[in-house]
């Protein structure tokens, strides 16, 4: 992997931020997009240009082909056994949204338990809270390190849990749950599995049928893709079954004044309106990218930079890291003078003027700072595009952080 | 005239160290607002007493930055004892200050620490929490007044 190479596609690399060269480092939130990527996104713009599914002209089946030809590449992304079973949505909250909502209205009861974890991401959690019936959400408990356990997983167990709904990977702390193992115990019970996939897809080998889950969920933007865009993979025989959320043109077969309604077939009656047609495959030409790259090789550079990193602050006792152990590109921590934490924000707007792009804050995961005993942190997220050289500035900026430095870039 | 930086970013300082007022209370005649959904971080509940048109006592409580907690700090001690209607004078030449538009310094006092903070405009936020707080009350006890 040669990185110099890589970061050549990156035109947004060039740019500076606070007169400095960019430092990006929040790629949890979402990621830079490569020059392909935005050649597939200006070509539908500057040359297929029509709808999907419509027209009976050269432009809409070239357009149709590329649509199409997507979800097959989104198919073979993650393994799943039919091109059928990937629905496009605006994204892993869209698609966590809908599956919650199908699910509640025709698999579940009042008093249903879905089990979910502490440190699960809004879009994971607020859905079931919010459902239209009473849904009950049990919290796995997580070790002292941030993890989910199989051990912790089989204790919150009970015979009314009838969906588990959890993250693959952490966003705040970049843990790997089993879900492969959960799933095996969860079908042996009936129980559906629901994985957000937004913070693996980018850095993982998915297979969905070997994890065995039953719905898949992921977000084009967290891996180099266009924004408003990502699917929700179901298993076909779910997705059969289950009832659309929304209803309009393209996803109907015929409907008449009497509200007789003949839907298309999946995965084309969960799709009504006009897709988001460039990002569609713009995110294809996204996965076609990391495929190239190699999941395996952006894996393994990531946690080389987080342990590159982890060596330089070793001997600075003013960063209290949360998460050493976890094998990803993710550092969460806070920053102290003389013993006393910083505000994650103030830290976060110092870095900035260093060009330096972190998060601050609680990263969606509200419940996370119950179990850190912290208010808020900050997150730096390296990916593939990422470099020593950024970190040992990232590094040099960490040393000057101080209660003094943190006001004065007001100044 | 320029002032020292090293002077304001002290009085920042030390309305962050040492935030004056930063205790609520279970006393009747309080008005309490909780500013918890502008932003996901800062998390700040103001309160005051506000009787016969004037404002008797702010007091504040809450998680939050640097900016946030001495601006909401100053902001209690500035306003405390005077008038509804000179507390919103003072409201709204801050204001000014913030958006980099024409303001009265001398009515400010220490709150002129913050007139650079536009320069992370994201943080214009964090230095305006407090003081919307106050504005929503003072609106409110001005309602109370018109209805009555």
């Amino acid at each position: 992997m040669d990185v110099n190479k890589i970061r050549e596609d990156f035109p947004i690399l060039k740019r500076t931020m606070s007169d400095k060269p960019l430092i990006y480092f929040d790629n949890s939130a979402t990621t830079l997009k490569p020059q392909p990527v935005i050649d597939a996104v200006t070509h539908y713009y500057t040359y297929l240009g029509a709808n999907a599914h419509r027209g009976d002209y050269e432009m809409s089946g070239q357009v149709d082909s590329e649509f199409e030809g997507a979800r097959k590449v989104a198919q073979k992304f993650i393994n799943a056994k039919y091109p059928e079973e990937i629905v496009f949505t605006s994204g892993s909250s869209m698609g966590l949204n809908e599956a919650c909502i199908m699910i509640t209205r025709q698999y579940l009861q009042d008093g249903d338990v879905v089990l979910s974890c502490e440190s699960e991401h809004a879009s994971s959690i607020l859905p079931w809270m919010k459902a239209n019936k009473k849904i009950e959400i049990n919290y796995i408990p997580l070790d002292e390190q941030g993890k989910i356990t199989i051990e912790n997983f089989k204790k919150t167990l009970n015979d009314k849990v009838k969906v588990v709904c959890l993250a693959q990977v952490s966003n705040v702390l970049g843990f790997c749950a089993p879900i492969k193992e959960i799933t095996k115990i969860c079908h042996e019970r009936n129980i559906l599995v629901v994985c957000d996939g937004a913070q693996s897809t980018p850095h993982l080998k998915i297979d969905v049928q070997d994890l065995d889950v039953d719905f898949f969920v992921m977000s084009a933007h967290k891996m180099c893709g266009p924004t408003g865009i990502g699917f929700l993979y179901g298993k076909k025989k779910y997705l059969d079954e289950l009832e659309p959320v929304f209803y309009g043109g393209e996803s109907n077969a015929r409907f008449d004044a009497k509200g007789n309604i003949i839907l298309k077939d999946t995965p084309l009656k969960f799709e009504s309106g006009t897709q988001p047609i460039e990002a569609v495959i713009g995110m294809a030409t996204a996965m076609k990218y990391i495929e190239a790259i190699g999941q395996e090789n952006i894996h393994a550079y990531e946690v080389e930079l987080k342990q590159y990193f982890l060596d330089q602050i070793k001997d600075m006792d003013n960063i209290v890291v949360y998460n050493k152990e976890s094998e990803s590109g993710i550092v969460t921590f806070n920053v102290l003078d003389n013993g006393k934490m910083i505000f994650s924000q103030d830290v976060a707007s110092f870095l900035n003027t260093k060009g330096i792009a972190v998060r601050s804050g609680q990263h969606c995961a509200k419940l996370l700072p119950d179990v850190l005993n912290v208010n808020s942190t900050i997150r730096a997220s390296f990916y593939f595009y990422n470099t020593k050289e950024e970190i040992d500035t990232f590094v040099q900026a960490l040393k000057e952080v101080n209660l003094k430095n943190c006001v004065d870039i007001f100044f | 005239m320029p002032i020292d930086a090293s002077l304001l970013r002290e009085i920042i300082m030390d309305h962050y160290e040492y935030p004056r007022n930063k205790s609520l209370t279970q006393e009747d005649g309080y008005e309490s607002v909780h500013m918890a959904s502008d932003s996901c971080i800062d998390d700040i509940t103001v309160q005051s007493k506000i009787e016969d048109g004037k404002i008797k006592d702010i007091r504040f409580d809450g998680v939050a930055c640097t900016i946030a907690t001495s601006s909401t700090s100053i902001m209690s001690e500035l306003l405390v004892d005077k008038s509804v209607k000179e507390a919103q004078e003072i409201i709204d030449n801050y204001f000014n200050m913030i958006d980099q538009k024409d303001y009265d310094e001398d009515l400010l006092e220490e709150a002129i620490a913050f007139q650079n903070v536009g320069k992370q405009a994201n943080r214009i936020h964090c230095a305006t929490i407090g003081w919307k707080a106050m504005e929503q009350m003072i609106k409110e006890s001005e309602g109370d007044k018109n209805e009555s």
